[in-house]
């Protein structure tokens, strides 16, 4: 992007001032190179965005912003319900509560290198992944609302992990507020085969190993050494969520004009938070939000069997769970004021600092697990929320490396069997259904991963704490 | 250009799918295939099962979406690919008969699901030689 389109507030901080349309500013985090390469429809999204009614102070992209729909992925954005705010269908997008949960092993390094290749192949075998693959658990209609309204509760409660995975899932594992009787039926059907399918895409269930440590005080609480084998699970709520989306989204485009919104882009689709439309989508989302988390719950207990039958000494415990495609509402104090905002995140990551009374009691003191979960070449990166995040950009960090590339280039550029070749020969063993959506996810078609983590961590939005790289990669 | 014809088009994640014909009904159909080819090589599906979809919308360009959201739904529900359609379209109701096949992991090696599609450079039109075309980025 052109760099004059902004004024710059420091080595991190790129701001825009409202002009035409715009309530507010809108500012972006990231670096001079970051910005030098990320795409002008980021601007232009961004800059639609801050237009919306009821907006809170500005709307903000992560370093790892790119074109999305609507809202850049990357792209967050507060509002109040009492300055007659809005919720967006296209501000959440289709994959709702996609998310990242990342597990201890209780192994290191060595323990997974000497069955590498047995344990991918055990871990392949039991989570499906890609288009068209089935789970073995099948709803009834009430089973449906109860995973609808409990979540990974729900998931726990019918056999799927342990009491102690709760308490290191945002809201607990049970969002508040879900309505299933507002998820039609189309939206359930579509569920029906899908629950514990991993997806495809990026989606991805990585063993990773721990290669560096940036805060020892904050890894240490995290329980996390140099070294240590851990298991990361990327999906969300599946066939249902995006079902939701679909609808939702065609349901906002056509009811905003009679609740005066006028919309810059269809994709942006809201309704105020106060009407029926908004209500109804707050009820249906937050089901698919459960819906995402008791997935998540499902995939966890799958990767604990295939442990097991692998490596019976394992032990897969929690670190945490973030979703990073949701509208939540939280409590946020702006001029000294304590409000309740609905918290867009679309393809970015909650990041509660030190003392937030949402953070699990044993991790209170020390800030919330960030999870930015990388390819499935480069790393991924842990990192804490910050106290002066909330300032920032209302809590919230990254979600991942984000696309430099489309899947159309990538295609073109890269061979599936090869990349695979290349990922062997540096010790990562990659398992697919589909080469050509090997190619399509290509490390090279995203950005670099490192930049994106420095860049949030410099800007204040989230702090370092630790590095991982990929041993196995399951993918979609 | 010639007609019909689909083809892709860059969307940063995601990516564009574009049909155009000398009907709107002709545009829908090649953007249909177009969405098969984002998932896999539409000559590979075999037009072995048939299957009727009905949508109706406010305008054209709601209706290319809804049309293609129909194609997404009854692919997932079914677990089938499509390559073969039909339509009449009518002001803004279409009827349409589509073919396909369910899906073969081993023959159709789908690169990916696709979501849903969106409103992003969504475009219903004429060009100035009086072809339809028909686009929209897909979200996978």
């Amino acid at each position: 992007m052109d760099l004059n389109l902004f004024k710059q507030e420091n080595n991190y901080t790129w701001r825009i001032e409202p002009t035409g349309q715009m309530r507010v500013p809108a500012i972006i985090y990231a670096d001079e190179s970051l910005m030098r390469e990320m795409d002008l429809k980021v601007y232009e999204q961004i800059t639609n965005v801050a237009t919306l009614p009821g907006i809170v102070k500005a709307a903000y992209a992560m370093p790892d912003a790119h074109w999305g729909y609507g809202f850049p992925i990357g792209g967050v954005a507060v509002f109040d319900p009492e300055q007659d705010g809005v919720v967006s269908a296209g501000g959440v997008g289709f994959d709702i509560s996609c998310g990242v949960r990342t597990l201890h092993t209780g192994l290191t390094y060595l323990d997974i290198e000497r069955v590498k290749e047995g344990l991918a192949t055990q871990l392949y075998n039991d989570v499906p992944a890609g288009m068209g693959s089935t789970g073995n658990i099948r709803l009834n209609h009430q089973q449906m609302d109860a995973m609808l309204k409990g979540g990974a509760h729900w998931a726990v409660t019918n056999g799927y992990g342990n009491n102690e995975d709760l308490l290191r899932i945002e809201e607990q594992g049970c969002m508040p507020g879900a309505d299933p009787s507002q998820v039609s039926d189309k939206a359930k059907h579509r569920q029906r085969d899908e629950m514990g399918t991993l997806g495809s895409g990026n989606h991805y269930l990585e063993v990773q190993h721990v290669t560096e440590i940036y805060d020892p005080k904050v890894a240490e609480a995290f329980a996390l050494k140099q070294g240590d084998a851990v298991l990361s699970i990327h999906c969300g709520s599946r066939g249902l969520g995006h079902q939701i989306g679909t609808e939702f989204l065609r349901s906002m485009a056509i009811s905003a004009s009679q609740y005066g919104i006028d919309l810059p882009d269809r994709e942006l689709a809201c309704a105020p938070i106060h009407s029926t439309v908004g209500q109804s989508y707050l009820g249906a989302m937050r089901a698919a939000i459960n819906c995402a988390l008791a997935n998540r719950q499902i995939i966890t207990h799958l990767a604990r069997g295939a442990f097991s039958r692998i490596l019976p000494q394992a032990a897969l415990t929690l670190l945490y769970d973030v979703s990073h495609n949701t509208c939540k509402e939280e409590a946020h104090t702006i001029d000294g004021n304590k409000r309740r905002l609905y918290v867009h995140r679309k393809g970015a990551t909650r990041a509660f600092g030190p003392g937030h009374v949402d953070i699990p009691e044993s991790l209170r003191s020390i800030g919330q697990p960030v999870l930015i979960g990388g390819t499935m070449g480069t790393a991924s990166y842990i990192l804490t929320g910050t106290v002066e995040g909330e300032q920032r950009a209302f809590s919230s960090a990254c979600h991942g490396a984000g696309r430099a590339m489309s899947r159309r280039q990538a295609k073109k550029r890269w061979y599936g069997h090869q990349l695979v070749e290349e990922l062997a020969a540096r010790g990562i063993v990659i398992r697919s259904p589909s080469l050509r959506g090997v190619a399509e996810e290509a490390p090279g078609a995203y950005k670099d991963v490192s930049a994106v983590v420095d860049a949030a961590d410099q800007a204040g939005l989230a702090r370092k704490v630790a590095r991982l790289e990929p041993m196995i990669c399951i993918k979609g | 250009m010639s007609v019909p014809e689909w083809k892709h088009f860059e969307h940063g994640a995601d990516i564009g799918v574009y049909g155009s014909g000398t009907t709107v009904a002709e545009a829908f159909i090649q953007a249909a295939q177009a969405l098969t080819a984002v998932i896999t090589n539409p000559d590979a599906v075999a037009a072995t099962i048939k299957i009727e979809i009905e949508c109706e919308a406010p305008d054209l360009e709601l209706l290319f979406v809804d049309w293609l959201n129909a194609l997404i739904y009854e692919m997932a529900i079914r677990n089938m690919l499509f390559s073969r359609f039909e339509m009449e379209l009518e002001a803004s109701h279409l009827h349409a008969f589509v073919w396909g096949e369910k899906l073969d992991q081993n023959k159709h090696q789908p690169a990916v699901e696709v979501k849903g599609a969106t409103y992003t450079a969504l475009k219903v039109s004429q060009d100035k030689d009086d072809i339809w075309y028909a686009q929209t980025v897909v979200d996978v």
